[in-house]
C-alpha cells in the first residue's frame, strides 16, 4: 500500500478510535488477557497485557492498529511468552465466515487483483495483461453472504442452547467486520476444556464424523425400532426433520433405507451434513491460545467495525458497522462490482477518479480497489 | 476418602490406606513373612501378580458381591496389599503396569456391576462417588441411563479413537451425554489404571522382609520373560506405532487396526508366534482365537490366502492414518521408511 493510502487510512481510523471508544466492549477480566495488534504494512504485535480501557485507549491513539486483537483465554501472565503464560481458561469462541459457505453467489462478486501489475480480472489463474501468477482474491460480500452466514449462526444457537446447556443471553454474535460473524459463548461448562476436547465439540456442531449405528442403522440386520423419530432431542430429532420430511413420509423412508443399505446410510449422513451441521471454522474454535478481533474495532479489510448484533434477524452490516466519516475524498477507483453502504449505491467504478464519501474511499482502498488521488 | 465397609475394600483394595488398614487390623508386614499361617497370604498375593503379568484378570474369592466366606475378605484385601509389597520390592515396572492394568480391569467389573445394581441403592451410590471423587467425573442417574456433564465426558472420549466415542455418536441433551454403566465405567478405564499404578509407584518400599525374598527373586525373573515383548518400533510408520501402542495400554483398537498390525508384522517376517503376545492386553483377548486369526492372515490354514497390509489410503478412511512427512509418496505402510532411488 502506497505512503499516501496509508496515511489516509490512519487518519480515518484515529478519528475513529477518538470518536467511537464507546463501541470498543473490553473484555471482562481485562488484566487476564493477551492483547495483540497490526499496524499498516508491518507485522504483529502480541503479548500485550492491558488493565483497563485507559490503557487500551492510549495502545490505540498512540499506535493506530489497523486491526487489534484480544485472547478468548485468560492467564496468570498475558504479557510473558506463550509457554509461560499459564492458561486458565478460555471462552469458547466460534467463527462463520461467508467465503467457507460454498455460496453460489460468489463468483458475482469476486474479482481478482494482480499485485504486479494492479490489473482487476475474473481470472483466478494469472494476469490477464501481464500473466502474473501473483494475484489477490477480493470480494465485497453480498446480502445473500450475510444472509448466508446468519443462517449458519442460527443453526448454531440451537446447538448450543439444545443440546449442549448453553443460555441464550450467553451468546454473543457479533459482525466480523468482513464477511462474517463471530460468535461468544460465555459461562459455559466448556470454559476449561482443551484443544482437542474442543476439537471433538466442533465435530458435533458440524455433523462430523457421524456413523450409521447412531442413527439405527445397522451393517446387519438393521431394526426399525432403533430409527430416530421427531421428538426426539439432539441430532436425532433433526435427523427425522431432514430426511424423513413429514411425519406420514417416516416409515416409507425407514424401509427406503434399510434396503438401501449401509454405505448408502453413510451417503445420506453426509449429504445431510452440510444442511444440518453449523459450519463454523473449527480451527478457530480448537486454537485455545488465540487472539481474536476485538470487539468494537475495525477490520483493515474494509474499515468496517467488529459490531455486536443486538437483533441479528434485522442485522445490516452495511448500514449498522459503518461509523467513518461523510467529509468526501477523490479517490482513483478501479472497483467493477457495485457495494451499497449506509444505504448509498456506489460503483462500479472503472479506472476512474471519483469524489466519494470517507467511510467508502476507506472500502475500497482497504480492499485495495482505489488509491487517494 | 471414602468410608468403606468391609466388602467394599475386597472389591476396591486399592481405596485403602495400606499401612492403617494392616493397623487396624493388628498385623505388622514382618508377620507375614515368618508366622506360618499367615505365609499363604505371600503366596497368594504372588499368584495374583502371576495371574496379572499373564494378562489375566486375578479370579477372586468373592462370589458376586458377596465372599464365600467372613475371612475371604480380608484375605482379599490382604494379597492385594501383600502384591504391593511385593512389586515394590521386585523394583520392576513392567510388572507394576501388568498388575495395575489387570486390577483396573478387575475394579472395572465391580464398578459395573454397582452403577447397575438396582437392589442396593448404596452399591450404586458408591461407584458413582468412586467415579466423581477419583476422576472428577460428575454421574447421575436419569431414567435407564447415566448422565455426565459433556464437557467431563469430553476429557476422557478424547482418549479413545473408535468412532462411536465422538460426541456426535452420543445420546446428547441438556448438556449431558447418556451413557450405559457399562459405557460410564469404560470411559475412565485408562484412569483407573493410572490411578492403580500411581498409587502403586507412589507407595513407600520398605526394607527387605525376612520371608519375602524368595517371591520377590521370583517375580524378578518373571519380568525378564516380558522385556522381551515389546517389539522395537523403531522403524516403524506412525499408524502401526499407534496402533502397537493402544494394544500394549490394553486399549481396544478395532479389527480394521488389529488387522493392520498383523498384516503389517507378518509381512515383516515376524511369525504368529512372536506377534500374538501384543494382543494379550486386549479387554477381550483370547489365546486360541488370537492364534487362529493370525494363521489365517498369515495363510498357514484354512483357505491358504496370504493376507496383505492394507493400503495407506484404506486406512486413512478407517482413521487408522497418522501420517507425518516421512509418509510422503507412500501407497502402503511397508514402504515406510524405504528410500526412493
Ligand atoms: S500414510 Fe501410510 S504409513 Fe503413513 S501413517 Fe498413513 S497409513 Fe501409515
Ligand atoms: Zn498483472
Ligand atoms: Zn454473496
Amino acid at each position: 500500500m502506497q505512503e499516501n493510502d496509508i496515511k489516509f487510512l490512519e487518519d480515518s481510523f484515529k478519528k475513529y478510535y477518538f470518536e467511537h471508544f464507546d463501541l470498543i466492549r473490553v473484555p471482562n477480566r481485562t488484566s487476564e488477557r493477551e492483547f495483540g495488534f497490526q499496524k499498516f504494512n508491518s507485522g504483529m504485535t502480541r503479548h500485550i497485557s492491558i488493565k483497563d480501557d485507559k490503557e487500551l485507549h492510549l495502545l490505540l491513539m498512540k499506535n493506530i492498529p489497523s486491526d487489534v486483537y484480544c485472547s478468548n483465554a485468560c492467564y496468570s501472565f498475558p504479557n510473558l511468552p506463550m509457554n509461560e503464560k499459564d492458561w486458565k481458561d478460555a471462552d469458547l469462541i466460534f467463527d462463520i465466515d461467508a467465503k467457507d459457505l460454498n455460496l453460489e453467489c460468489r463468483k458475482n462478486h469476486t474479482i481478482y487483483k494482480c499485485n504486479e501489475c494492479s490489473e482487476i480480472s475474473t481470472n483466478s489463474n494469472n494476469c490477464s495483461k501481464c500473466n502474473s501468477i501473483k494475484i489477490e482474491k477480493k470480494s465485497l460480500p453480498c446480502k445473500n453472504c450475510i444472509d448466508a452466514s446468519k443462517n449458519e449462526v442460527y443453526k448454531l444457537s440451537k446447538i448450543l442452547t439444545e443440546d449442549l446447556d448453553v443460555q441464550q443471553n450467553d451468546i454473543h454474535v457479533y459482525f466480523s467486520g468482513n464477511e462474517g460473524f463471530h460468535v461468544y459463548v460465555y459461562n459455559s461448562q466448556f470454559q476449561q476444556l482443551g484443544s482437542r476436547e474442543r476439537s471433538d465439540l466442533t465435530d458435533y456442531i458440524m455433523f462430523n464424523g457421524v456413523i450409521p449405528e447412531t442413527f439405527g442403522m445397522k451393517k446387519f440386520k438393521p431394526n426399525r425400532l432403533s430409527f430416530p423419530d421427531f421428538e426426539e432431542k439432539g441430532w436425532r430429532g433433526r435427523f427425522s426433520k431432514e430426511v424423513y420430511g413429514s411425519k406420514s413420509k417416516r416409515s416409507k423412508i425407514i424401509s427406503e433405507l434399510i434396503t438401501n443399505g449401509y454405505s448408502s446410510f453413510q451417503k445420506t449422513l453426509e449429504d445431510i451434513s452440510d444442511k444440518i451441521g453449523s459450519k463454523i471454522d473449527p480451527n478457530v474454535t480448537m486454537d485455545i491460545h488465540r487472539i481474536f478481533r476485538l470487539p468494537g474495532s475495525l477490520n483493515s479489510k474494509s474499515g468496517l467495525t467488529k459490531i455486536f448484533c443486538n437483533d441479528l434477524a434485522k442485522f445490516d452490516p452495511y448500514i449498522e458497522a459503518s461509523f467513518l466519516g461523510e467529509n468526501s475524498v477523490h479517490v482513483m477507483a478501479n472497483c467493477p462490482i457495485e457495494f451499497k453502504l449506509k444505504n448509498r449505491k456506489f460503483g462500479p467504478y472503472f479506472n476512474e477518479k471519483v469524489s466519494v464519501p470517507t467511510y467508502a474511499a476507506v472500502y475500497m482502498i482497504c480492499k485495495k480497489l482505489a488509491t487517494i488521488s | 476418602m471414602l468410608a468403606l465397609g468391609q466388602d467394599e475394600i475386597a472389591k476396591y483394595p486399592f481405596l485403602a490406606d495400606a499401612g492403617q488398614y494392616l493397623k487396624d487390623k493388628g498385623f505388622t508386614l514382618e508377620q507375614f513373612g515368618t508366622d506360618p499361617d499367615l505365609k499363604s497370604l505371600v503366596e497368594k498375593a504372588f499368584n495374583r501378580i502371576e495371574v496379572a503379568a499373564d494378562g489375566k484378570i486375578y479370579h477372586s474369592d468373592l462370589i458376586g458381591d458377596q465372599a464365600s466366606n467372613q475371612a475371604a475378605l480380608p484375605r482379599e484385601v490382604f494379597s492385594f496389599l501383600l502384591a504391593i509389597v511385593l512389586l515394590k520390592l521386585s523394583g520392576m515396572t513392567t510388572l507394576i503396569k501388568r498388575f495395575a492394568l489387570a486390577e483396573a480391569r478387575r475394579a472395572e467389573k465391580y464398578l459395573e456391576k454397582d452403577l447397575a445394581n438396582i437392589s442396593d441403592e448404596s452399591k450404586k451410590q458408591l461407584a458413582i462417588r468412586i467415579i466423581d471423587d477419583l476422576f472428577s467425573v460428575q454421574v447421575k442417574k436419569q431414567d435407564d441411563y447415566f448422565v455426565i456433564p459433556v464437557s467431563d465426558y469430553l476429557k476422557h472420549s478424547i482418549n479413545f479413537h473408535e468412532r462411536e466415542w465422538k460426541l456426535i455418536n452420543r445420546h446428547v441433551e441438556n448438556g449431558l451425554v447418556f451413557l450405559t454403566p457399562h459405557e460410564t465405567v469404560r470411559l475412565i478405564r485408562k484412569e483407573l489404571g493410572t490411578y492403580i499404578s500411581s498409587k502403586i509407584i507412589n507407595a513407600k518400599t520398605p526394607p527387605m522382609i525376612s520371608g519375602f525374598e524368595e517371591p520377590v527373586n521370583k517375580l524378578i525373573s518373571m519380568s525378564k520373560k516380558f522385556t522381551t515383548f515389546t517389539i522395537t518400533t523403531g522403524e516403524y510408520p506412525p499408524c502401526i506405532k499407534h496402533a502397537i501402542e493402544i494394544l500394549e495400554k490394553g486399549e481396544n483398537l478395532p479389527h480394521s487396526g488389529r488387522f493392520m498390525v498383523a498384516t503389517f508384522l507378518l509381512s515383516k517376517g515376524q511369525s504368529v508366534e512372536e506377534i500374538a503376545p501384543l494382543f494379550k492386553n486386549a479387554p477381550d483377548y483370547n489365546e486360541r482365537v488370537t492364534l487362529y486369526q493370525l494363521n489365517h492372515l498369515a495363510g498357514t490354514s484354512g483357505s491358504g490366502t496370504h493376507y496383505s497390509c492394507p493400503s495407506c489410503e484404506k486406512l486413512k478412511t478407517q482413521n487408522l492414518c497418522f501420517a507425518i512427512p516421512e509418509c510422503d509418496n507412500i501407497i502402503n505402510p511397508l514402504q515406510f521408511g524405504k528410500k526412493r532411488i
